[in-house]
């Protein structure tokens, strides 16, 4: 019975960690409403015209392909930091991801989600 | 630093999933230069690398039955008689689901390349699912499974049910891998490792201050998302949708190949990592059998959708196999119940992949012509192909001479025995000959349908598919009655820990 213990404070602190700073903030905090502190919350310039317009499917295929040189960059950094002391199974290793990596991006290439219409 | 070296990988072992999955990364490259008239190449080209991958597991299996199992990649995988089983199985799908996607692609306007690749890939993640004996790997299988089923799913594109299944069933099935990744990091917090001979080790105690519980509450994850994979009851939401929107060789290829790779990572990760909390799962997969059972067959009575009425179907056989998997706890009981599941999803795959054929078959361009009532009067203009339906649907509800019939009665048989003192399993084999009644009803409607009812019975056999047909009929039928040899096959897929 004492190791469910670990379970139910588990339970309990994960519910109170979004919990306690937001009900803390609105039973503590002083409450003055104005017209600009209740509209709905927008970072940067402010909206001109409608906001449901649609946007080019081609940020989402750029963003696609960014992902290829950013999990190569995650994996690669270490990689190449331990790169003298790594035996010859971490090499190929290495070598086999990066072919990997090349292949997704010339099927990106050849399937013309780099040319920007 | 220790890292693995070229000899403790043991690449020969597991040649058949490498071979899959360096062809179809290598495919994925040549298809881009195979013009767009041409994309049957790249599908033989792809039923080449599963014949390659073939050949190399017809040596692993030689190989295994002079030398037992090995264990591959520093004991992460582990090549054993269930897992060279279970790969045959995989290998035998994704060529069938190929033959019935050749015609089927360029007659409703989709026909790309990526079909056959994102085939070959799913495909070596089942078969590496088959071999997982490391949660990490189980986890890595079922990822390379899923994304590319996510993918073919939305396959038929600018159908707005495609796109719909797509969404459903990445949006769902992403939310079940967060389950089962958690359940991987609890099961790691309690027994301080995730290969499942570690786990057991911990469990059954000896091992460096094991926490059981945490364990226990990781299995119960693992078993969320491994359930959802298998559609068992409280996670089959997405089934219907899925398996109607989504393009129908597809449909038929998932409702095959998904759930026997989920049920291979159901049985390995309970079997081997959990059997000292036997006494838990046991229970939970029993109930959750006997719910799949019942909901899955009660639902498919109301449907009208051939397609939609499978799914409901695959909802219930997945309960069948949950029948095996709770019986399977009890080790003087293991050995069968484990065959008895595999062959149950051999037996499954060949009528389903051929019931799904057939559907293939009715389905006009436009994807309508898949209701019961589009099978009006088939017997008529098209004798084989109500013969071969009516021998899919027999061998669906387990009546013989067919595959199912079979099936069905070495899972019941491994579920007798164990009901010896347990009165549970016992509730639950009797609610699963009660439901395999009640879809009697809803199987043999179509037969019905298409010897007493009057109607024009339209259907479109080509060659590929016509191939397709004939196997599947002829393995459901011999499968139902010599299924002496593929039985004995299922006695060598016993589960080993790592080699």
């Amino acid at each position: 019975m004492k190791e469910w213990t670990f379970i139910a404070i588990l339970l309990i602190v994960s519910a109170m960690l979004p919990t306690v700073p937001i009900m803390g903030g609105r039973l503590l905090g002083p409450r003055k409403p104005n017209e600009q502190k209740s509209s709905t919350y927008e970072c940067g310039v402010e909206t001109v015209g409608d906001t449901w317009v649609q946007f080019k499917v081609q940020y989402y295929i750029f963003a696609l392909v960014f992902l290829v040189f950013d999990i190569e960059l995650v994996f690669l950094y270490p990689w190449a930091v331990a790169y003298n002391r790594l035996p010859l199974f971490g090499v190929i290793a290495g070598v086999v991801f990066i072919i990997t990596l090349a292949e997704a991006l010339i099927y990106a290439w050849r399937k013309g989600a780099l040319e920007w219409l | 630093m220790n890292l693995p070296t070229l000899e403790s990988i043991n690449l020969a072992a597991s040649l058949p999933v490498l071979i899959l999955a360096g062809w179809a990364c290598l495919l994925t490259a040549i298809d881009l230069f195979i013009s767009p008239e041409r994309k049957h190449w790249t599908a033989w080209l792809a039923v080449l690398g599963l014949l390659a991958s073939g050949v190399a597991l017809g040596f692993e299996a030689v190989a295994y039955s002079q030398r037992g199992a090995v264990s591959a990649f520093g004991d992460m995988a582990v090549v054993d008689g269930f897992a060279l089983f279970l790969q045959g199985v995989f290998l035998l799908s994704a060529f069938l689901g190929i033959l019935l996607a050749l015609n089927y692609l360029p007659r409703h306007n989709i026909e790309r390349g990526e079909y056959y690749t994102l085939l070959l890939f799913t495909t070596s993640g089942m078969m590496l699912m088959a071999m997982a004996a490391d949660l990490i790997v189980v986890f890595l299988a079922l990822e390379l499974l899923s994304l590319p089923l996510y993918v073919l799913s939305g396959f038929a594109h600018p159908r707005l049910d495609s796109e719909e299944a797509a969404m459903k069933y990445f949006l769902l099935g992403a939310f079940a891998s967060g389950f089962l990744v958690y359940g991987i990091a609890l099961t790691y917090g309690g027994a301080g490792t995730t290969l499942l001979s570690g786990v057991v080790e911990a469990l059954v105690g000896g091992g460096p201050a094991p926490n059981p519980v945490l364990a226990i509450v990781g299995m119960g994850l693992i078993l969320v998302g491994l359930g959802f994979k298998v559609a068992a009851v409280p996670f089959h939401m997405w089934t219907p949708d899925v398996y109607q929107g989504a393009p129908t060789p597809v449909t038929a290829f998932m409702s095959v190949g998904a759930k026997a790779g989920g049920f291979a990572a159901l049985l390995r990760v309970f079997l081997i990592a959990f059997p000292a909390t036997g006494d838990t799962w046991g229970v939970v997969i029993a109930i959750i059998a006997a719910l799949t059972m019942i909901l899955g067959n009660v639902v498919a009575i109301s449907q009208s959708n051939v397609k939609r009425m499978l799914a409901y179907s695959s909802i219930a056989h997945a309960g069948y196999v949950l029948v095996a998997v709770a019986a399977a706890r009890y080790p003087e009981v293991e050995p069968l119940a484990v065959s008895a599941a595999v062959f149950y999803l051999l037996t499954y795959a060949v009528t389903n992949l051929g019931a799904f054929a057939i559907v293939i078959a009715l389905e006009r361009d436009d994807g309508t012509g898949v209701e019961v009532e589009d099978f009006a009067g088939l017997a008529k203009t098209r004798p084989w192909l109500a013969i071969a339906m009516t021998l899919f649907m027999l061998s669906l509800t387990g009546i013989p001479p067919s595959a199912g019939m079979v099936g069905k009665f070495f899972v019941f048989q491994a579920a007798v025995q164990a009901s010896v003192g347990d009165p549970l399993i016992l509730t639950v084999t009797i609610i699963g000959v009660l439901t395999s009644v009640i879809s009697a009803f809803y199987y043999l409607r179509i037969p019905v349908m298409m010897y007493f009812r009057d109607g024009e019975g339209q259907a479109n056999v080509q060659p590929a598919l016509g191939v397709a047909l004939a196997l599947t009929a002829l393995a459901t039928f011999l499968l139902g009655v010599v299924p002496a040899p593929f039985l004995q096959m299922a006695r060598h897929a016993l589960l080993t820990l790592a080699g």
